[in-house]
């Protein structure tokens, strides 16, 4: 005790006459554990704070104000009373004490223990001695802190002061000019308003000393390490303007003031801020300022030329009436929103009576905006404006006026959708029923794409609201659905009328099971020359488009289980067909066939119906065509099944695998038990007809066409969802491996690859793994090694696969393999087929070892790729031989490309040498691929590239002149995407650029012509006045 | 556009744009070449900004693919194009940038030649001999608060 009564004083000493600020930490320490109490180092304190120097009297302050500042928590309420009795004297003090005295009461303030009154009495005295705008930064920040912090717990006490507080709150910021301090300024506004504190008769003041800061002007200094945007000023500002009503006679006219600003950003924020505001507002607040609002929005909508601009200002009238809306009717005064609306509608209108005119729009905008307010806004609007639009619709010829009514008209259906209640939900429209229907039906009728198109659009829109089309006008639509999808040729329009035609089918099965399904069979099963027998081409062709269409519209439709069950055994029905050739169907319709099958598997509610659907009948069938292709694939050679067909077998793949990996599980496991036992033990119980002879063995099987049937085993057991095991998993890879490597058929031994590598992939973790995998290796290797071997592609095949599935998996030896891959760049066989390979291990594969697959897959595994490997890549390039160094380059542009754009321009500087390299490598895949890794980069260029820029203008420069059009037209973007790059980086290379440009103006592609031109374009503007 | 200027024609009758050009597969070929046709003529042109409003050039119907004349083998361009109301005062301003356009785009081969279609203008002639005195053109590119006002034209507005 002897020790510290000495330590204390000659810490004091040390801190307020030797200067040493790190000793106010020392006591501070000293306090919290106790050693010393705060009245001793207030004693100690004596001589100093007693001192006729000023400067003395402020350090001794200081310190104490530290230790406080640290202590805060420990200190008693009696000891609290006394030291805010001595702070609020020492606020008379001199001025060089207050910035301490301040820190004091700041940390006094933030005390548990402070007793009754004493919040009130320091605002007083702080109010009453400190001139808050004559302090420094950091002192107003402290006064502000100071309080927030009696505004979280002393709250009743404040509120006790009256609107003396606020009127204090205003004098202490008004003139406040810092950011930082300003959103501290505002959030005690925020508090003021939002908890309720008295304004009093100063309501005014609190509004003119923040809303003066409006609207928001600030540009952040660069590199300013506080990070303040002016986005977070806006907010918080706004979000004190709009806090109460009772601004509003003063906020209203300023925003009508600044709305008609000329600089974009404060008009932008006006309008945004007279949003928010009217949500708190009612009819009173904003009675008298009705008229001049609704003048300037109009202005603003009807002239502008940002679309920010409109939608904010569209956004502003829908807030505007909805709050009148929400207005109470009275007998005895007028209803102010109809009459609101009749000034919205005086303006409005008439234009929309002339629709080749340019204010046909904002005029319709402006009435869907106040439309969607509310449902009384609603019925005004439009019982006001559709009655005419309908007429003239029926009355105009010109084909562009009546699409543009149309489009009117379905913005209409589409903007009072919002306003629908649940218990309340007879459409607005109810009454103009029939006449909309009518309406519809005739645009559908019209021989115009275009009108054909929007009114599509207007039978969904129609559809979805309850009431508008009875059972007979779906019949109708139906009806007009179907022509329309049989006779337009017109690619946007038949996908509009499949679009519309997926809407109904989900609130109409019924119908469409009846009407649209048989149809649809009936054309697609009658022969080509039934239609058109003279013009024998042409009509092959419309009749494939016809085919086409109706397959894409079964798939569309087939989104309730009902049409599923109707729909799936007409596509079934295709393949058959196709297959016996009881009726020609190109290799193409096949696969479009397959691919609905997909889409329907794909789309579909996951039920026991449309599980049972798939697994039991679409899957067993499509396994057994493709079967029976495979086993007369040998027998016959004049007609061969499409079925064999490659692309055939990979739209099957999919639909097999979407079925496998998103329906049932239970139902896809049983699927996948008899799929493995028909491949390895030639059990044909799967398959729905017993007409197969026993001995096949499809995995050993020499000829390609039972071999690549292993395609769809792949489908099958790779797509499971990781719960479910696959049986006999074993034999199962042993005979893969065995397949893959040595299986001489392309199809099927890369089949076979991708399937051992979709098992390994969800293999579980463990010793069997790991066997299987060094076996595996060892073979690959093997063949690989021996340069005499025929199956080195196969086993190169199966290396790249398995080392991509464990690659996914993050599994440890995926190392090993991922060197044996670097090692063959250097092969002189494979190393071009090992480059490419680098973009299969990045790309996301289409039917195997994806995350619909359910494979393993860990995030991130490309940039954990790249980091772990772009020094091999960059080493072993400068160890090579000069024509191996194309395969390095070109590896390296394969995996840049696939990562994310983030890590590219983070990696970029330490690869830019070598991609410039590769831009002057001969090689045009390397050129192109390196080209498509640089454009995107470009967009958004990390400095390194500008440091670059000599080197890479004149690379790209020089790509322009080559002879392949692709690699023109991607060098071209380049260039494009540079004259974005900062001006005064750019602008030495102007005049060269331009003058480069001049000669693919005059290419032979207008492809190229058109970059070129673009590119030119932009060039010309850089530094240019009223350019960039 | 500040509130107190009013536009001379504030409601003009808008046009439909035609759609993007289609890609024909003989377009991808590498070794068939593509003649400079009026379409790709129109093209360029057609998305220039109106000097007044939020449109352009073709939405306002001042530049059509029928008042394109190209002859890609005599390297001669012909545009005419036709001022919304007759006293337009945005003529010449409308007519410089269609040239300047063009002659940023093409081959410096094409002779160019940009006038008004006969019979819509008040000053018609006063406007033709001004776009095609090439001096004129030359100087007008010089004065740097009207090359602003071109260079606006030309930029691509994102819509």
């Amino acid at each position: 005790m002897a020790a510290d009564t000495s330590l204390l004083p000659s810490l004091v000493e040390e801190f307020v006459s030797g200067l040493q600020d790190n000793k106010a930490k020392e006591v501070a320490t000293g306090v919290t554990e106790g050693k010393f109490a705060i009245l001793q180092l207030v004693e100690a304190l004596e001589e100093s704070l007693t001192s006729s120097q000023p400067q003395t009297r402020a350090r001794g302050i200081q310190l104490l104000s530290e230790v406080l500042n640290r202590c805060h928590g420990n200190l008693t309420e009696r000891e609290v009373e006394v030291l805010i009795a001595f702070y609020e004297n020492r606020l008379k003090d001199h001025y060089v004490v207050t910035s301490s005295v301040l820190q004091g009461l700041g940390a006094l303030s933030k005390c548990k223990m402070l007793p009754p009154g004493s919040a009130v009495s320091m605002l007083r005295s702080l109010f009453q001695d400190v001139h808050v705008q004559s302090l420094m930064l950091a002192e107003r920040s402290c006064v502000y802190n100071m309080l927030i912090n009696l505004m979280e717990t002393r709250e009743a006490e404040l509120k006790g002061l009256g609107s003396d507080f606020v009127f204090g709150f205003v004098q202490s910021m008004d003139g406040e000019r810092d950011p930082r301090n300003l959103l501290l300024a505002f959030q005690i506004a925020k508090n003021i308003i939002y908890r309720g504190y008295d304004l009093g008769k100063f309501t005014e003041e609190l509004f003119e000393v923040t809303g003066c800061y409006f609207p928001i002007d600030f540009t952040p200094p660069p590199n300013d390490p506080h990070r303040i945007t002016k986005e977070e000023l806006i907010e918080a500002l706004r979000a004190v303007l709009t806090g109460t009503p009772k601004f509003a006679e003063f906020l209203l006219p300023l925003l009508i003031e600044k709305i008609d600003s000329d600089v974009q950003s404060a008009k932008l924020d006006s309008l945004q801020t007279l949003a928010a505001c009217v949500t708190h507002y009612e009819h009173k607040d904003l009675a008298e300022y009705l008229d001049g609002l609704w003048t300037s929005l109009r202005r603003e909508v009807f002239q502008t030329s940002s679309e920010k601009i409109e939608s904010a200002g569209l956004a502003a009238l829908t807030a505007l009436t909805s709050c009148v809306s929400s207005s109470v009717l009275s007998s005895e005064s007028e209803d102010v929103l109809s009459s609101f609306l009749d000034l919205v509608l005086r303006d409005c209108k008439h234009h929309l009576s002339e629709p080749d005119l340019k204010l046909v729009w904002p005029s319709a905008k402006l009435l869907q905006a106040a439309c969607s307010a509310s449902i009384r806004a609603s019925h005004i609007v439009t019982s006001a404006a559709m009655p005419s639009l309908i007429e003239q619709y029926s009355n105009r010829t010109q084909c562009s006026q009546r699409r543009t009514l149309l489009e009117v008209m379905l913005r209409f259906l589409q903007s009072v959708k919002t306003s629908q209640s649940p218990d309340n939900d007879e459409s607005v429209f109810v009454s103009m029923r029939e006449s909309l229907c009518s309406t519809v039906f005739s645009a559908l009728s019209e021989n115009n794409s275009s009108l054909q198109i929007t009114a599509t659009s207007m039978l969904t829109s129609l559809a979805q609201q309850t009431g508008l089309l009875l059972d007979s006008d779906v019949d109708v639509a139906v009806d007009h659905l179907i022509r329309l999808l049989l006779i337009e040729d017109d690619d946007c329009v038949s996908l509009a009328v499949v679009e519309s035609a997926r809407a109904l089918a989900q609130l109409h099965p019924d119908i469409f099971i009846s009407k649209l399904i048989p149809r649809l069979k009936t054309e697609l099963f009658s022969e080509p020359m039934d239609q058109d027998k003279n013009r024998a081409a042409s009509g092959q062709h419309s009749h494939h488009a016809v085919r086409q269409r109706c397959l894409s519209a079964l798939a569309a439709v087939s989104v309730q289980p009902s049409i599923v069950l109707e729909s799936t055994p007409v596509l079934l029905e295709v393949l058959n067909s196709a297959h016996t050739g009881s009726i020609s169907f190109s290799v193409e319709e096949v696969v479009s066939t397959c691919h609905s099958l997909q889409k329907i598997a794909e789309q579909v509610e996951d039920t026991v119906e449309t599980g049972l659907c798939f697994h039991v009948t679409v899957l067993p069938r499509l396994f057994s065509l493709a079967l029976q292709g495979a086993l007369q694939g040998e027998k016959s050679s004049g007609g061969r099944s499409p079925l064999l067909d490659e692309q055939v077998l990979s739209a099957m793949v999919s639909v097999v695998s979407t079925s496998c990996s998103r329906l049932q599980p239970m139902l896809a496991a049983e699927t996948a038990k008899k799929v493995v036992s028909l491949f390895l033990d030639a059990d044909v119980s799967l398959l729905p007809d017993n007409s197969f002879p026993s001995q096949i063995q499809l995995l050993k099987g020499e000829s390609w066409s039972q071999s690549q049937m292993v395609c769809l085993l792949m489908g099958c057991v790779c797509s499971l969802p990781r719960s479910v095991e696959v049986p006999q998993m074993n034999r199962l890879l042993s005979q893969l491996e065995e397949m893959s490597c040595t299986c001489s058929h392309h199809l099927s031994f890369t089949s076979a690859a991708k399937c051992f590598s979709g098992l390994v992939n969800k293999h579980p973790q463990g010793e069997a793994l790991d066997s299987l995998i060094q076996s595996t290796l060892k073979t690959v290797c093997g063949e690989l090694d021996s340069t005499s071997s025929t199956v080195r592609t196969q086993a190169f095949t199966l290396l790249i696969w398995v080392a991509k599935a464990l690659l996914l998996r993050y599994h440890p030896v995926s190392a090993t393999l991922t060197d044996k891959l670097f090692s063959l760049l250097n092969d002189s066989d494979l190393g071009p087929m090992a480059a490419d390979g680098f973009s299969l291990l990045m790309c996301d594969s289409e039917d195997v070892l994806n995350r619909r697959c359910h494979a393993d897959i860990r995030i991130m595994y490309r940039q954990r790729f790249f980091s772990e490997n772009s020094a091999k890549l960059v080493q072993g390039f400068n160890a090579a031989p000069q024509e191996k160094k194309s395969n390095y380059l070109k590896a390296l542009s394969n995996i840049v490309n696939q990562l994310p754009k983030q890590v590219q321009i983070t990696e970029l500087p330490a690869l830019l040498t070598l991609l410039l390299e590769a831009l002057s490598c001969p090689d045009q895949g390397v050129q192109l691929s390196t080209l498509s890794c640089l454009e995107p980069v470009l967009i958004d260029p990390p400095p390194a590239i500008i440091q670059q820029l000599e080197a890479l203008v004149s690379r790209l420069l020089a790509l322009i002149s080559s002879p392949a059009m692709k690699v023109k037209i991607v060098s071209l973007r380049c260039v494009h995407a540079l004259s974005q790059f900062p001006t005064h980086e750019i602008l030495p290379f102007r005049a060269r650029v331009i003058r480069a440009l001049a000669q693919p103006l005059d290419d032979k592609k207008r492809l190229v012509r058109r970059e070129a031109v673009r590119a030119r374009g932009e060039w010309f503007l850089v530094g240019s006045p009223g350019g960039r | 556009m500040s509130a107190g200027s009013r536009l001379e024609n504030a409601n003009p009758v808008i046009f439909q744009r035609s759609g993007e050009r289609r890609l024909t597969a003989a377009e991808e070929e590498e070794n068939v070449d593509d003649p400079i046709d009026d379409r790709e003529i129109f093209d360029l042109i057609r998305t220039i900004n109106d000097p007044e409003h939020p449109l352009s050039l073709e939405e306002l119907n001042v530049v059509e693919q029928i008042r394109v004349q190209i002859n890609d083998a005599e390297s001669i361009v012909g545009i005419e194009f036709t001022p919304t109301i007759p006293h337009c005062s945005m003529a010449t301003l409308i007519g410089l940038s269609i040239k300047v356009k063009l002659l940023r785009s093409l081959p410096n081969r094409f002779k160019i030649d940009v006038h008004i279609t006969p019979g819509t203008h008040a000053s018609e002639d006063a406007v033709n001999k001004q776009l095609a005195d090439k001096e004129r053109v030359a100087a007008a590119l010089e004065n740097s608060s009207l090359l602003e006002v071109v260079n606006q034209c030309l930029t691509n507005r994102n819509i």
